[in-house]
């Protein structure tokens, strides 16, 4: 069984290899080869996860180590697998969604030139994502990090001949090199705390350290999960990178690599919990993301950004929910899964919507095509369910979890929490109710594209609606799945372990307040876009749906403050290299040629004078000689 | 002693010692290297004197390798015999060491030597005057140059053989010279190897006059030289009454006392031992070419036939280097303390000046000439460490860089234009896009220069510095790194030049080489690159035969 883990991440490499390198002879078989070998890997997973169920709770993790990667004198680093219940969970949502997304992109992506291309780093990030998540020390973990972030980047700028995409790759990496500061910063201090990368001694031990020392520690992982998870402040990047092929929305920028920030606080959990002012930073970040992201959503026109915002939130949620600490883990990972179905399904919706309608994004463009595509409205209408929350659906156990879990905080702080949670929860409501309701009914606002032509929605090739219509299975049974019995809870107890939380208000009650929220919002945003006719052009709107189209202005935000300031440090440091450093190395090079060709014309090519240099060389030899034996 | 004293006092004290007079006892199979070298020398000798004209380039080729090679075999039977760790001791009635230093450094000059010698035979390069072929030396060494006789020994196509006898009688000196274990020894051997080095320097075939001036420089100013070392021998006996060199080291450390009454008077006087030693330390300084006494060396190996300039710039170092060593490490330990920060001064201005000086250079000969200098400041470095890993350190740079200063200088013979060797670096320009091979290997010499990571200069340069440190000697291995990252500069400012400026149209051609030039910078191309690479072996080689015998 063991061996069969490295084949899991061995597969899709195997296929990015051979779609990077192998040139154009591979240019039509290469999309459904590098499905191929994700559904290979896929199966692998479920062999290894029968294998697993078939043994008790405790001892199900694996350790396998392939090689041994750095060995320098005492200090060794391995490449080596840990594969326990949480990371059973990524391996099974990133390789099943990652399949079905493969599938989706042969039909999606059917007319590209690039798609080999395309395939191949797809490929290349599963194979980065099971390396992070299978990684048994940090080191290796950071590997996967660092490739996850360069398939991103590859992704985003996939159409790089539009600069608005070139653009938002570098944005996004630029962005991410920020939280991989932290993650590097991190790994450093963790070696030289604990002198070891290996998860499992630094976790056992971690209550050793001091609490100082640990909660730098958990501080610099969590920018590291900003960074990735796009979470304030570092959460810029998320919106543009919307700007990818939306398989890649759905799968990298909405199912797994951004959830990789909640993996990581999961997974480090015995250092967050013994430093608890960074769990109180993990779960403001969580509180005022969620908020953030879902303010963002209600204003975007943009059916991709909308959905993007939403991302933003809900991962807003998890983070919130693995801040809590052993209260929340196994909720924040729920969630994570759920949120994995849902929003993947959503955004294939989206592009089997923009499939249809000429590649068109604005909301205000589109109305009324739940005839026009009833597969597409069905599956997207179920995710649009499922992530509202409706009553029975994967969302509504999952986040219902949560809300309960951030009121069971206790204090003051706990009823900040849980107020916050419920309050995204019926912005939730508002803007998706918003989005179904511009996309697939009302009026007609179809505008002819740049040719002039009026689009002709159609429903999509099979390839790209079976694995919508798999999505949406999930979408609706899973929560439902995991919560009976509280299946997920004791699936995943043994890794994150668990406590009973006390809320102050009994859960029946907050699964009431959750519905009246759920209610209201659909009721907001019915009343302003289902009972009257949606302008095709945006109103200009109040301040604050200004500011939201804007980002909340997190770009001048950043512009003003970093931006600015680094171009004022740069230049500050450009002129010291140019005057103090050029200048100190110009000098000295010009004072040794000047120095060079003075000396130069002492070899005046005399022997009389070479001799009497010989003679003073004599004599200042035998007084130094003296002067030393006379000092 | 007992033996050794007497036999001394034959030299010494001539005076009340005439009734016996022993047979000195000469263990000549320990001598072998040198008695072969020596012999063979004679043998062409009279090989000039009795073979018809045409077959002595060949006989005389021929005969030179095979002393040499056969030497290098004794040198490597003394070693394996124990004679350089248990067996050493001091051979002929005490005049000649054999021990480790003594024996590495023969093996290496030999070595070299060999490798030098190629170079020497090489006639494909000059192209053949009347039809037939020439080498790099002048047809009649005694023919006034451009007058009627040169013009009819050329046309007579002779060629001076004379050179081979010439090199094995300077290579006889140089074996003796590091392991001189006496002050009379050392002086015999010194002019031994000096003055055939004179009349070569003299002998290069085109710019004769150039190699004329630099042989007459050479000459006086190493007359001069020598004339300080044989000063300071006098003063050295005066003050110990004996020139063995352990005798003087034990009238140093305050052993024995007195030997000749008539010598009472100066015996033990420091005064004469300092200036005495001071002076013969000059005589050594002048020979490897350390600041003050430096300014032979760039007319010199600018105006020498180029292979002369390469087996002098190697070879000699070795010896001298060798000769320093023994006199400062056998000598002169218990006036370390008088010697060390005058050798530091030494030191630090040989590195510096020749570094810098060399920035300013526009002629590749001179170049490497300054470049010579800063590296005797480097070994120097590893000289003033007075530790054994000072001496292996030493010892193993001497080896790694005869070899690449070998090659350096069998690459300038090769590119050629009208006026023979092109040697101004002006008209290096873009050689390297015209003959990437030779341009490359010279790149790859520079590089051992400068002490780039994988090349023997590094893993020497290495070995030196850390000597230098661990004996204490911190602030010259820092000056040792300023003048690396000076001399960098130039080193690599011709790479520059080969590689990346445009060809000129009128520039000098690449000759193409017989096996003989080519074998030898393959040869020191795989030393540098070996040494290099693993230089374990040789560093250990050179840690084994790091102790002097006394």
């Amino acid at each position: 069984m063991e061996n069969l883990i490295g084949l899991l991440v061995l597969a899709p490499l195997l296929g990015a290899g051979v779609l990077l390198c192998g040139g154009r002879r591979l240019d039509r078989s290469g999309p459904w080869l590098g499905t191929l070998l994700a559904a290979v890997s896929f199966a692998l997973g479920v062999v290894l996860f029968a294998d697993m169920l078939g043994k008790g709770g405790e001892e199900r993790a694996l350790d396998v180590t392939v090689f041994q990667w750095v060995p320098v004198g005492g200090f060794r680093a391995d490449v080596g697998f840990h594969l326990d219940q949480l990371s059973m969970t990524f391996v099974l949502l990133i390789t099943g969604v990652g399949s079905l997304i493969h599938l989706y992109s042969v039909g999606y992506m059917a007319h590209d030139e690039r798609k080999r291309r395309f395939f191949g780093y797809l490929n290349l990030f599963l194979a980065a994502m099971l390396l992070l998540v299978l990684a048994d020390n940090y080191l290796l973990l950071y590997v996967g990090w660092e490739g996850v972030g360069l398939a991103s980047y590859l992704l985003i700028g996939f159409w790089q001949h539009k600069p608005s995409a070139a653009t938002a790759a570098k944005k996004a990496f630029l962005v991410n090199r920020v939280g991989d500061m932290g993650l590097s910063i991190a790994i450093m201090l963790l070696f030289t705390t604990f002198g070891t990368f290996a998860f499992d001694p630094v976790l056992d031990r971690a209550t050793d350290a001091g609490e100082g020392k640990l909660t730098a520690i958990a501080l610099m992982l969590l920018l590291a999960a900003c960074g990735k998870s796009a979470q304030v402040p570092l959460q810029s990047w998320l919106g543009d990178a919307m700007e990818g092929p939306t398989p890649v929305s759905a799968l990298i920028h909405a199912a797994t690599m951004v959830t990789a920030g909640v993996y990581l606080i999961t997974r480090s959990g015995a250092v967050f919990d013994a430093a608890p002012d960074a769990q109180t930073a993990v779960v403001t970040v969580g509180a005022v993301t969620l908020l953030f992201g879902a303010i963002v959503g209600c204003a975007k026109d943009d059916i991709k950004k909308a959905l993007a915002g939403s991302t933003m939130s809900q991962i807003g949620y998890m983070i919130l929910a693995a801040g809590l600490g052993p209260v929340g883990y196994v909720f924040a990972i729920m969630h994570l899964v759920t949120h994995g179905f849902f929003k993947a399904g959503l955004f294939l919706g989206a592009g089997s919507v923009m499939h249809g309608m000429n590649d068109e994004v604005d909301m205000r463009r589109y109305g009324g095509l739940r005839k026009y595509m009833p597969v597409t409205f069905v599956t997207f209408g179920l995710g649009y369910l499922a992530i509202i929350g409706f009553p029975g659906l994967s969302g509504f156990f999952s986040k219902d979890k949560i809300i309960e879990a951030a009121f069971a905080k206790g204090g003051t702080e706990g009823w900040i929490l849980g107020g916050a949670a419920l309050l995204g929860a019926a912005i939730t409501a508002y803007y998706m109710t918003r989005v179904m309701l511009l996309t697939f009914f009302g009026e007609k606002r179809w505008q002819p594209d740049a040719n002039g032509e009026l689009p002709h929605p159609h429903e999509s090739p099979r390839t790209m609606t079976i694995p919508m219509v798999v999505l949406a299975f999930g979408s609706v049974f899973a929560g439902g799945l995991f919560s009976i019995n509280d299946t997920f809870l004791k699936w995943l107890e043994p890794v994150t372990g668990h406590e009973e939380g006390h809320s102050p208000v009994s859960a029946l009650t907050v699964t009431a307040a959750t519905m009246l929220v759920l209610v209201i919002g659909v009721a907001i945003a019915w009343a302003q876009y289902g009972r009257r006719p949606v302008p095709v052009t945006a109103p200009r709107g109040s301040l604050l749906t200004r500011a939201a189209r804007r980002d909340l202005l997190q770009d001048d935000f950043n512009h003003v403050v970093l931006v600015r300031g680094g171009e004022h440090l740069t230049r500050s440091l450009v002129y010291v290299d140019h005057t103090l450093v050029d200048g100190v190395v110009n000098g000295t090079a010009a004072s040794v040629g000047g120095l060079s060709g003075r000396m130069r014309k002492l070899q005046n090519g005399y022997a009389r004078s070479y001799a009497v240099s010989m003679f003073g060389g004599a004599a200042v030899l035998i007084a130094a000689t003296l002067l030393m034996r006379a000092v | 002693m007992s033996h050794a004293a007497s036999v001394h006092s034959l030299w010494t004290m001539s005076a009340d010692a005439p009734q016996k007079i022993p047979a000195p006892h000469i263990e000549y199979a320990q001598l072998s290297p040198t008695l072969i070298v020596l012999g063979a020398a004679v043998l062409g000798i009279l090989v000039e004197a009795f073979l018809p004209r045409r077959v002595r380039y060949a006989a005389q080729t021929l005969l030179t390798c095979v002393a040499l090679a056969a030497a290098f075999a004794a040198v490597v039977a003394l070693a394996a015999g124990g004679y350089a760790t248990g067996k050493a001791h001091a051979a002929a009635m005490g005049a000649v060491a054999v021990d480790g230093p003594a024996l590495f450094l023969q093996g290496t000059i030999l070595l070299v030597s060999l490798v030098a010698v190629f170079t020497f035979a090489e006639r494909r390069l000059d192209p053949a005057a009347h039809g037939r072929p020439v080498d790099s030396f002048a047809a009649q060494g005694a023919a006034v140059p451009g007058g009627r006789a040169e013009q009819d020994a050329v046309k007579a196509g002779f060629t001076t053989t004379e050179v081979f006898p010439l090199v094995l009688f300077a290579v006889g000196g140089m074996l003796v010279f590091p392991a001189a274990d006496d002050l009379l020894t050392l002086f015999v051997a010194l002019e031994v190897f000096s003055l055939p080095l004179y009349v070569l320097c003299a002998l290069a075939r085109r710019k004769r006059l150039l190699s004329q001036e630099s042989a007459v420089k050479y000459f006086l100013l190493g007359a001069f030289s020598s004339a300080f070392l044989l000063f300071g021998v006098a003063l050295l006996y005066g003050y110990a009454g004996t020139v063995t060199y352990s005798g003087i080291a034990d009238v140093v450390s305050g052993g024995v006392r007195t030997l000749d009454p008539a010598l009472a008077a100066t015996t033990g006087n420091d005064a004469l031992l300092l200036i005495g030693g001071a002076l013969v330390l000059m005589g050594l300084l002048f020979k490897v070419g350390a600041v003050p006494f430096h300014m032979w060396t760039p007319d010199v190996y600018q105006g020498a036939p180029t292979p002369v300039t390469g087996f002098m710039a190697a070879a000699t170092k070795v010896a001298g280097f060798g000769a320093l060593l023994r006199l400062l490490y056998v000598v002169l330990p218990g006036l370390r303390w008088d010697w060390r920060p005058v050798m530091w001064g030494v030191a630090i201005v040989t590195m510096l000046v020749g570094a810098i000086v060399a920035v300013t250079q526009t002629d590749v000969k001179r170049l490497l000439a300054y470049s010579s200098i800063a590296h005797a400041g480097f070994i120097l470095a590893g000289v003033v460490a007075t530790t054994p890993d000072g001496v292996s350190s030493v010892l193993f740079y001497l080896g790694a860089y005869s070899f690449v200063t070998l090659g350096a200088f069998s690459v300038v013979t090769l590119v050629r234009d009208a006026g023979g060797e092109a040697t101004h670096l002006s008209k290096w320009a873009g050689l390297g896009r015209r003959s990437p091979l030779t341009a490359a290997t010279f790149a790859v010499f520079l590089l051992a220069f400068a002490g780039i990571p994988l090349t023997s200069g590094f893993a020497g340069k290495f070995a030196v510095f850390k000597a230098a440190a661990q004996g204490g000697a911190g602030p010259l291995v820092i000056v040792g790194v300023v003048s690396s990252a000076i001399a960098a500069f130039f080193y690599v400012r011709v790479i520059v030049l080969m590689f990346f400026s445009e060809p000129k149209e009128d520039g000098p051609t690449v000759a193409v080489p017989s096996a003989l030039t080519s074998s030898a910078i393959a040869i020191g191309v795989a030393v540098t690159l070996v040494l290099g690479v693993a230089p374990q072996y040789f560093l250990d080689l050179a840690g084994q035969a790091g102790v002097f015998v006394r």
